[in-house]
């Protein structure tokens, strides 16, 4: 059996700012980590390990710099890892962004289950998992927040849903993207993080991929452009309510329906 | 297919595209600047390069025609009882992108017996409702209802297609998306339509403390997913108004390789941490009774009460519930403060809150420097004539 666990490098705060004069991003001294909700999908995937031998690959899309994760991963169990580094891969939305997962998953070869953390810290879309396991054509689960069983054959898992919590049986191969919280995730000793260090990463471009046809790729393969992006801004201005009784409670009144948050009301 | 020409003749080495690049995408190795993976194409070294040294090559791709495209199709959520409510918001969102561009907003339903829910959504504005019913369709698999979503969006070519930004929601675009090779962008926050029916999707990032705007112009059906409680639910008609088209559902639309084995309904989660809505009771509450009103106060705005240290201390709260420094850090997206004063003991765990609201008798009360709505009234009279209120809009 094979596993493989989809990570992402992220930056290590969500504290960003937006420069006012360039629209920039300002990234002064902002450090990268795995993405926080991929160490559960990796733990996931280690718990599966152990109980049936699985061989363990991680696979991220980045430049160079994101092989530390990979390295992370290594030092806490995974067997191999797969870097997708292409200039040709930049730009990449969700779309291209799965595709290319896809291709270097393919690559791999005979996987049987694939797991992802339910979204990333930086773009927060959860989309990726789900759109993975469309271009590879198998069924997939989101937000898992209990694993039932594990087998030869397939899982039983606990899917979180909005009212409701659903017991989910699926063969492989298949796909998951697991809720924070489902094991409580290692952490590399030193030792094992030297060793890592020492393991190979295989780093796969476009040419080694199965399907070289560009405009899958990158920019070219993204339908959707990001046109700008901007801080939000906060109505800061205070309101005071100091009238009659009669009046405050009208006015916060009519603030609670605007807001949406009466039950049963509009 | 686009890239970035660095002109390295042209190239000073100043570093400045290295240092404003949001992505860490370029490097200068050896006096030469490089891009790598990390590129988002987002044009910023190209717009800044003092010397113009950095140029990118457009692509040239072949526009589809926007013309084929059209309407606009909200899929309905719904439990095979009740819609749920982000349905009617998405509904009341579309009609309005819909009247500029004179598209039309059609409804997709799926689900088992469902005729009657179909029958409600004609009183929303929709043109037309595409129903499939089917047995196979009782519970959501999201491998059979992105087959019923694609069987829709053939037939019906749609310029846009809106999903709830919930779990079954965000689980099921991706995969339809993908299917029609084109863009989805997830939990928009808000949206407007271009005269050319592009549509303009903003969404936060980095945990909201970042918008971006996304536009998807080469590609259709534009897909998104939409926040609950964000947009407005249209004023139901008094006539009913569309039609419904049933649709059938084909043997292989309903293979399946997922199983579901039970659904059980989950009890409300009570932690201050998740609790998108908290009322805080303060030191101004003294007893039980107060308390009640409070828990009350808080039930009609399905809200999580929280307290402040001294009423742990007085009894009247448990040590869970209580926000501040010695307690829990809270940011829910409203707070609403009844008597407290607002030491910097308590702020401190919850001045991040998206809304807050605080009510007090004293006008100087340090709580009402941080307030957005600072309300000095007092609690035992202000809070039971909201209650009467909030009762009358539940009627």
């Amino acid at each position: 059996m094979r596993i493989v666990v989809c990570i992402k490098q992220v930056p290590d705060t969500q504290k960003v700012k937006v420069d006012p004069e360039t629209g920039v991003l300002i990234r002064n001294g902002i450090d990268t980590k795995m993405n926080p909700y991929d160490l559960y999908a990796l733990e996931t995937a280690l718990r599966i390990k152990e109980k049936t031998g699985a061989e363990l690959h991680v696979i991220s899309m980045g430049p160079d710099a994101a092989k530390a994760v990979l390295v992370e991963a290594m030092a806490l169990g995974a067997d191999d890892a797969w870097l997708m580094s292409d200039r040709r891969f930049a730009g990449a939305d969700v779309l291209a962004t799965s595709f290319t997962l896809a291709q270097g998953i393919k690559t791999i070869g005979d996987v049987d289950l694939i797991l992802c953390g339910k979204q990333t810290t930086d773009g927060d879309t959860a989309q990726v998992g789900p759109a993975i396991g469309e271009v590879l054509n198998i069924p997939h689960v989101s937000w898992v927040r209990k694993l039932i069983e594990a087998d030869e054959k397939g899982l039983t898992v606990e899917q979180e849903m909005m009212d409701s919590v659903a017991h989910v049986r699926l063969n492989y191969p298949c796909l998951l993207t697991v809720e924070k919280g489902i094991f409580e995730p290692g952490l590399p000793s030193y030792l094992k993080m030297k060793e890592a260090r020492k393991k190979e990463i295989h780093v796969l471009n476009m040419d080694k991929c199965d399907c070289r046809d560009a405009k899958r790729y990158g920019l070219s393969g993204s339908p959707t452009q990001v046109e700008k992006i901007f801080e939000p801004t906060y109505d800061l201005s205070s309101v005071r309510l100091d009238k009659t009784t009669e009046e405050n409670a009208q006015a916060l009144f009519e603030k609670f329906v605007e807001l949406k948050v009466i039950e049963g009301g509009k | 297919m686009a890239q970035l020409i660095i002109n390295h003749d042209q190239c000073i080495q100043c570093g400045l595209c290295v240092a404003q690049c949001p992505f860490s995408a370029m490097s200068m190795d050896s006096g030469k600047v490089e891009t790598n993976a990390a590129c988002k194409m987002c044009r910023i070294c190209v717009r800044n390069c003092p010397v113009g040294a950095i140029k990118i090559e457009e692509e040239k791709t072949i526009e589809i025609d926007k013309t084929q495209w059209n309407d606009l199709l909200v899929y309905v959520e719904h439990d095979n009882e009740t819609i749920h409510p982000v349905s009617y918001e998405l509904i009341g969102k579309a009609l309005e992108l819909a009247k500029p561009v004179k598209m039309k907003v059609a409804a997709l339903m799926a689900g088992r017996n469902i005729k009657d829910l179909a029958e409600e959504l004609l009183y929303s504005g929709v043109d037309r409702v595409y129903l499939y019913d089917d047995e196979a369709l009782e519970v959501f698999r999201v491998d059979t209802f992105a087959n019923v979503f694609e069987d829709c969006i053939r037939e019906m070519k749609p310029s846009v297609c809106l999903v709830g930004a919930t779990t079954t929601g965000r689980s099921l675009a991706p995969r339809v998306a993908v299917r029609f090779q084109t863009g989805l962008t997830a939990d928009c926050t808000s949206l407007e339509m271009r005269e050319n029916t592009d549509l303009v999707q903003i969404r936060p990032a980095f945990g909201g403390n970042i918008m971006a705007k996304i536009i998807n112009t080469k590609c259709r059906p534009q897909f998104a997913t939409v926040r609950y409680k964000v947009m407005d639910a249209p004023e139901m008609l008094k006539e009913k108004q569309g039609v419904i088209l049933e649709r059938p559902v084909s043997e292989e639309m309903k293979k399946s390789g997922i199983e579901i084995l039970k659904v059980e309904k989950k009890a409300k989660v009570s932690s201050i941490e998740e609790a998108e809505i908290l009322v805080v009771a303060g030191s101004a509450i003294k007893d039980e009774k107060g308390m009640e009103m409070i828990q009350e106060f808080a039930s009609l705005l399905n809200a999580s009460v929280a307290v402040t240290r001294p009423m742990v201390e007085k009894g009247l709260g448990h040590v869970n519930q209580q926000i501040g420094l010695s307690g829990r850090t809270v940011k829910p997206k409203l707070i609403i403060t009844c008597g407290v004063s607002g030491a910097i003991q308590f702020t401190a765990g919850m001045k991040d809150s998206g809304l807050i609201v605080a009510i007090n008798t004293d006008p100087n009360a340090p709580i009402f420097e941080l307030a957005h709505y600072a309300v000095v009234d007092d609690i035992y009279a202000l809070i039971p004539q909201l209650i009467q209120k909030m009762k009358g809009e539940q009627k």
